[in-house]
């Protein structure tokens, strides 16, 4: 095929002009862009309202793609459910045999503890949750890990709460609109949590990749010898997570770093949790007011 | 095309469509490539491919004069707006892809199919690369992920361009 030599729109000076105008408006857009680009690098929240706001009109539509898809992907795991429910109830009967002890016990262990810190008059936080709603989608083409909440600032949502799943941590709220919010992911390259481990209490943070896993590394002690299996759960530093929610498992031997993997499938999410974080950061001081103008 | 003349495929007497109708359908197929982010998956790695920029740069390389050049800035930062990468980084590398290829156009002697899929590979490629540089840390091994990304791209080019040539053939002669 013969290469495109149509440069020149014909004698038209509109139409030459108009074309001159065009490659001036992309090189002005690209300055534009770059600018842009270099205020959302130092800002990375510079431009929230007008994302969220975006994100407030795609929830919606999100989640009722998602009412639609998972219905249907539930229908193999229904219809296996069929044939396998005989050897499902035999192991659930010996799992529940099993544990019937062990929750004897805890429940013993909760009663004492409660208790104790009742008789230490120990004062905790225990916030009731802010909001319950679904991830509707995530940055699915992007190197970030950010997942869309259908819940917004009109829900109660702000920046900087965290965000758990049923059994474990999911991430953090980072911006929040009207009707939705942006949820940092724990295996984002820029999320890091202070963990410590179940085992023996040694402090370490779990930082995201990116590429689905999640780096545990240890602070401030060396060799504490990571093995698989190591459950870390989070330690209340910070004041943002309450101490307590598990979060990752190391599924790699490491001495001081390891691979390890979140507790909560983000896969697999349905409902979320928005909490108080658990130390709400003081608020900035007031203006200095004169004293004593009383009538 | 409609479907009972199946021999016949050329009408020159058609009506085509009307011209603000058929100078819209190349804006939204990118911006409905675009709309890939709100689909209900919440993923740990870059799934999908850019479909956005793959729609923008068919459009580009197999109807040239379907996008005005200054077309990336508005569709880039609606791709912005969905993505999660920071506002103005497709916006920016879009409109570098089209004033790239404007160069290459300028020097290449004859065109192929095979050219146009190598330039969109290419560009798509460093697209990526790019995006991955500004929005992530530098010492995350985000490789992987991203070079299956750029080759889910390159393999999508030629779906792509069957998609491109159908509209436009359906835009030009009804």
């Amino acid at each position: 095929m013969a290469p495109t030599r149509d440069r020149r729109p014909g004698f038209s000076r509109r139409r030459q002009y108009g074309l001159f105008a065009g490659y001036v408006l992309a090189v002005a857009g690209a300055v534009v862009a770059l600018a842009l680009l270099i205020v959302s690098a130092l800002n990375p929240s510079a431009f929230a309202g007008a994302r969220m706001g975006a994100a407030s009109l795609t929830a919606p539509v999100s989640a009722a793609l998602a009412s639609v898809s998972s219905s249907l992907a539930a229908a193999p795991a229904e219809v296996r459910g069929w044939f396998t429910v005989r050897t499902e109830n035999r192991r659930l009967a010996a799992e529940v045999s099993a544990m019937r002890s062990l929750v004897i016990r805890a429940r013993a262990i909760n009663w004492e503890n409660r208790r104790m810190r009742a008789l230490l008059a120990l004062r905790d936080r225990d916030g009731a949750p802010v909001a319950t709603a679904r991830l509707v989608s995530s940055s699915v083409s992007s190197t970030r890990r950010y997942a869309v909440l259908n819940a917004g600032r009109w829900q109660g949502v702000r920046p900087g709460m965290p965000v758990r799943g049923p059994e474990a941590l999911v991430g953090r709220v980072v911006e929040a609109g009207p009707a939705a919010a942006r949820v940092l992911l724990l295996d984002d390259p820029a999320s890091i949590v202070p963990v410590r481990r179940t085992r023996d209490g040694a402090p370490a943070i779990v930082a995201g990749r990116g590429d689905g896993l999640l780096d545990v590394r240890s602070v401030n002690a060396t060799d504490i010898g990571f093995r698989p299996g190591d459950l870390f759960v989070t330690t209340g530093t910070g004041g943002l997570y309450a101490p307590n929610i598990p979060v990752a498992t190391a599924i790699r031997a490491g001495r001081d770093t390891a691979a390890a993997r979140a507790v909560a499938d983000p896969a697999g999410f349905d409902l979320v949790r928005v909490d108080q974080p658990f130390f709400p950061l003081p608020p900035p001081p007031l203006p200095a007011q004169p004293t004593g103008t009383g009538k | 095309m409609s479907d009972e003349v199946k021999t016949l495929d050329y009408r020159p007497f058609a009506p085509p469509l009307p011209p603000g109708r058929a100078r819209a359908i190349p804006w939204v197929t990118v911006a409905a490539g675009s709309l890939v982010a709100i689909l209900p998956a919440v993923a740990q790695v870059p799934l999908l491919p850019p479909l956005g920029l793959l729609m923008l740069l068919t459009w580009r390389l197999l109807a040239r004069f379907s996008l005005r050049p200054w077309a990336p800035v508005p569709l880039g930062l609606f791709d912005d707006m969905l993505s999660g990468q920071p506002l103005g980084s497709a916006a920016l590398l879009w409109v570098l892809c089209f004033l790239a290829i404007e160069a290459a156009e300028a020097r290449l002697v004859v065109r192929t199919f095979w050219q146009d899929w190598a330039m969109a590979a290419a560009l798509a490629a460093a697209v990526l690369a790019a995006g991955r540089l500004i929005a992530a840390p530098l010492d995350a091994p985000l490789l992987l992920p991203v070079a299956a990304q750029a080759l889910g791209t390159a393999l999508l080019f030629p779906v792509a361009a069957r998609a491109v040539a159908r509209i436009d053939r359906r835009r030009n002669y009804g």
